[in-house]
């Protein structure tokens, strides 16, 4: 019993293993897969192009896309076409990060939340509005007004990863 | 039977009639040799490289003509370069490799060129995960391009090619599958390449863009992206959709389609229509379907459709609960009895029409078909014989066109009947007015509007050339339409059609019959359940105590009609929309759309065809047949029709013609050659392979009737000095809610209805696109002119569905709208 008592008074004086959630947070590893992110470009526009990759790479069926075309007047993101309607049933991601490699355009990245809680299910469905990043410095929102001929193309040149 | 040929293709024997092509000789044993530019409905081309083969052929020593063997005694083979699968017919001991390295090194050089400037579009190009450039790329292709990035030659993307179709120069791969079947399978040349080379690209040549009522087939045929509808525009990626097997309800041809539906979050998320695609069905439709087939489903989504029954109360039409409108129904039901008039329409399937009649015998009414064209009875004992196939008909076989423009009343048709005569069948086309089809023609009878009657007794002759080539071939189909003719008139052409055929013998057997064009999609099946059209439906509805309307809108057709359903005590009627007979009534039932409904119809080939459900049924509308059933319940009646396979399995018991079938028969398959769809796709398309039914042709009825002298031709139109002759013909698009609710063909609906030659026009004082007043009896109707110099003098043509109820040849008094309007200021 002493010996016990004993292991309680050492770790009075230890470093604590746990920390005071949420008031402090423990920061993540790099390659943490958290809650998703729709990325912009430095312009303002989606890199999303509404191309549904992701759906279905998606081995849990969470995430839902419908495209429109965009138009110069009314440009959502580069190229022809944009999602609509872009939804992913947070309950159902197992976050395995499968959406992040079948994108085509690297429009959508698991980031480093991972505070999600809902109170219904209705809530746990998170829709573009909420997965897109603001607006860069520099950027404009969308829908925006482009010149004729300058954002013909859907894919951007892009290199292999480094790391 | 052509000689039977013995070739080895990778190694395994294989045997083919003589004259086929190396690439369906292998395609039929299961062998894949991959194809961009070859069709199995086109000629071939060669274009693509695609193909490339090794073939070899046995050595022949010139001297002997002997072939020279091997040391071991097989005979010596002699291989040359690559050559094209798809354009070397296959010969006796031909050896064919497909899978050596040296032709697998072949197409991943064609589609590393192919590849140069095809845009990296994929994910989101909608031909993305059913293209066959994409699936051979992954199969065949190189990893990498040894071309430089830079060097990409850069097109117009997203260029429209008329109204329906997009094209994308950028992904066109130059296979002119598009170009061929415009013009080999079609006839309607309207796009072609532009340029050579590099640039080569593809024009529309016609005013309006890509002006065929086929082009959206190209985009079925199309090995990429580049050809694409505008309907369908980002509508969805292809795996993300559901097909349910259909058919088109469009025009008689009966064409089997697939629905290709998915769950929206634009649409509130109910399950859309998302497109229409053909499904394979080599009997019918081929592999293909019309514009309007393809692009009129929208009706089914639109706002005006009923979502609540409606009983007049105080003089208005008030929605009201089911309960309620169906008891107020059947309240007023039960006060007429028997002198209930029931009038049903073609667009009804035959579940529905058969609960009409079981509830019409019950309570002793009278029911009608309610038709615009007449001949049921004479295609039931002479139509299409089990065993059909209009693609059959070629040397030695007749075709007679009646008094029909197949182009714009049953397109497939048009399709089918204009390849039966490039395959040599004598086509002889009958009409009052130069058709498309004339040019196909090897005799044209020309009559005038009005004298359909001698036309068909010339043939009956036998004297002339026609009817010569008519009665001395092997087969023979006629084509009945209704242009420039009435119900009255067709149903009297029918009866000499029929004659024509029995004397001639040429009915009761495969590839041969009677084909009426119908109007409405399912006449043939109302007929076919006993019940007919009246002559003199407008008296028999104005003595009638009260008139039960289903499928049908007679007041928008005929004004008589609607002053016969006035008179009436009251009007119960079923509909989609808030028809002109709709507003009349004291009760509306909202029914459902076919695309919602389980059932079966008849094709005007005499197919039973079964459609299935693709879509839920939009909320407070009911099916045709439970509408029937219900209100017979409460009139104490006992139907008991529950389910379309229930009612379906009755009356093929107790109906004749219908004997003997069950949904199971009617949703039987077979292979059918070319193969399409799922792994085929590179070779025949995106058209859906068949798994849902071919449906059946039930016998003829045994009881063959004398054709009789019975049926009279009406006196033609008596015409006064200063009246005209006006007789109605159909036009493909029209203004009928179900073409008009589709968006993108306001367009292609011709803003004319009135149609003359110039010469007249000038003679009245109206000028093409002006307006003229039509007036017969006390009616008087207004439309628009064009002129067409192709049509003969002396006659006024009334399109269809445009706003004039000429429903027969009439003679009118016509006076220029807007002169009139000057004399009256």
């Amino acid at each position: 019993m002493i010996r016990g008592f004993f292991t309680t008074l050492k770790s009075l004086f230890t470093k604590p293993v746990t920390i005071q959630y949420p008031e402090v947070k423990r920061p993540v590893r790099e390659r943490y897969r958290g809650r998703h992110e729709l990325k912009r470009y430095d312009n303002g526009l989606e890199k999303c192009i509404g191309c549904a990759l992701c759906a279905a790479a998606c081995p849990a069926d969470a995430i839902f896309v419908e495209a429109a075309a965009n138009t110069d007047e009314q440009r959502y993101s580069p190229g022809e076409r944009y999602a609509s309607t872009y939804e992913i049933n947070m309950l159902r991601c197992i976050f395995c990060g499968y959406c992040e490699d079948a994108c085509p355009t690297e429009a959508i990245v698991l980031e480093k939340d991972y505070e999600l809680s809902y109170a219904d299910r209705k809530s746990a469905i998170f829709t573009k509005e909420m997965l897109i990043v603001l607006v860069p410095p520099g950027g404009k929102p969308r829908p925006q007004k482009t010149e004729p001929g300058k954002f013909t193309r859907s894919i951007p040149e892009m290199k292999n990863p480094t790391d | 039977m052509d000689k039977l040929v013995s070739l080895t293709i990778d190694g395994r024997a294989v045997q083919a009639p003589a004259g086929t092509l190396i690439i369906d000789a292998a395609k039929k044993a299961g062998i894949v040799i991959p194809v961009f530019c070859y069709h199995p409905k086109l000629e071939p081309v060669g274009m693509c490289r695609m193909c490339l083969v090794d073939i070899g052929r046995p050595a022949i020593d010139r001297a002997t003509g002997q072939p020279i063997l091997n040391p071991d005694g097989t005979p010596k083979i002699q291989f040359g370069k690559l050559d094209t699968a798809c354009t070397t017919p296959i010969s006796e001991g031909m050896v064919v490799w497909g899978a050596t390295e040296k032709v697998m090194s072949a197409r991943k050089s064609m589609l590393e060129f192919l590849l140069t400037s095809h845009p990296l579009d994929c994910p989101i190009c909608d031909k993305g995960g059913e293209c066959p450039l994409q699936n051979q790329t992954m199969k065949f292709g190189p990893g990498d391009s040894r071309f430089i990035y830079d060097e990409k030659i850069h097109l117009r993307k997203k260029m429209p090619l008329g109204d329906l179709i997009m094209l994308d120069r950028e992904r066109c791969i130059q296979c002119a599958r598009c170009i061929r079947f415009q013009d080999q399978v079609v006839d309607e040349p309207v796009i072609g390449f532009y340029q050579r080379g590099r640039p080569l690209e593809i024009v529309s040549y016609s005013e309006p863009g890509f002006d065929s009522i086929f082009s959206g087939n190209t985009t079925d045929i199309c090995p990429v992206g580049a050809l694409t509808t505008t309907d369908f525009r980002f509508g969805a990626r292809p795996w993300e959709m559901q097909p349910e097997a259909s058919i088109c309800t469009q025009c008689p041809v009966g064409c089997n389609i697939n629905y290709d539906v998915r769950r929206e979050a634009r649409s509130a998320g109910k399950i859309v229509i998302k497109r229409v695609m053909p499904r394979q069905n080599e009997s019918v439709n081929e592999i293909w379907i019309c514009d309007k087939g393809r692009f009129t489903y929208h009706y089914v989504e639109s706002p005006q459709r009923l979502t609540s029954p409606l009983v007049r109360q105080n003089g208005e039409l008030k929605p009201v609960p089911w309960e309620e409108a169906l008891t107020a129904a059947a309240d007023k039901i039960r006060t007429a009895g028997s002198n209930l008039v029931t009038v049903a329409g073609g667009r009804l399937l035959n579940e529905d029409l058969y609960a009409l009649k079981q509830m019409n015998q019950a309570i002793h009414g009278s029911i009608f078909h309610y038709s615009r064209m007449g001949g049921a009875g004479w295609v039931n004992r002479v139509g299409m014989a089990p065993g059909s196939n209009l693609a059959d008909l070629g040397k030695g076989d007749a075709i007679l066109v009646f008094a029909s423009d197949l182009h714009e009343e049953a397109p497939i048709w048009w399709l089918r009947v204009k390849q039966a005569a490039d395959r040599g069948a004598a086509l002889i086309v009958a009409n009052a007015r130069p058709t498309r089809l004339n040019k196909h023609a090897a005799h044209g009878i020309k009559y005038r509007y009005g004298e359909e009657e001698s036309a068909l007794q010339e043939l009956l002759a036998g004297e002339s050339d026609a009817a010569k080539a008519f009665s001395s071939s092997k087969n023979a189909v006629i084509f009945l339409g209704s242009d420039g003719m009435g119900a009255a008139q067709v149903e009297a052409a029918a009866a000499l059609a029929s004659e024509l055929l029995v004397k001639t013998d040429h009915f009761g057997k495969p590839n041969n019959g009677l084909v009426v064009v119908w109007q409405a999609a399912n006449e043939l099946g109302a007929s076919m359940l006993g019940l007919s059209p009246s002559p003199t439906l407008g008296e028999k509805l104005g003595a009638a105590m009260g008139v039960y309307i289903a499928g049908a809108d007679p007041v928008a057709d005929d004004p008589d009609l609607n002053d016969a359903i006035q008179r009436a005590a009251f009007v119960i009627v079923q509909d989609m929309f808030l028809s002109e007979t709709a507003k009349l009534a004291d009760v509306v039932l909202p029914v459902q759309a076919v695309m919602e409904r389980e059932g079966s119809l008849v094709s005007g080939e005499r197919r039973v065809q079964l459609v299935y459900p693709a879509i839920p049924a939009l909320e407070g509308t009911r099916p045709d047949f439970s509408i029937t059933n219900e209100i017979a319940a409460r009139l104490d009646v006992k139907l008991d029709l529950s389910a379309p396979e229930q009612i379906f399995d009755r009356l093929a018991q107790s109906e004749r013609a219908f004997s003997g079938l069950s949904y199971e028969r009617l949703a039987e398959t077979q292979p059918q050659w070319p193969e399409v769809g799922d792994k085929d796709l590179y070779f025949g398309g995106t058209s859906f392979k068949n798994k849902e039914g071919l449906g059946v042709v039930p016998d003829l009825s045994h009881e063959m009737a004398e054709p009789s002298a019975g049926a009279k031709f009406q006196e033609r139109a008596a015409v006064q000095y200063g009246e005209w002759l006006a007789v109605p013909v159909t036009s493909v698009y029209h203004q009928d809610v179900y073409v008009a609710s589709a968006e993108l063909l306001k367009n292609r609906i011709p803003s004319e209805a009135i149609l003359m030659h110039p010469a007249d026009a000038t003679a009245l004082g109206a000028s093409s696109g002006g307006k003229l007043t039509l007036k017969w009896g006390i009616h008087s109707y207004e439309g628009s002119l064009a002129v067409d110099a192709n049509l003969p003098q002396g006659v006024i043509l009334v399109r269809r569905d445009m706003g004039i109820p000429l429903q027969q040849p009439t003679a009118v008094r016509v006076t220029p709208a807007t002169n009139q309007s000057e004399s009256d200021r």
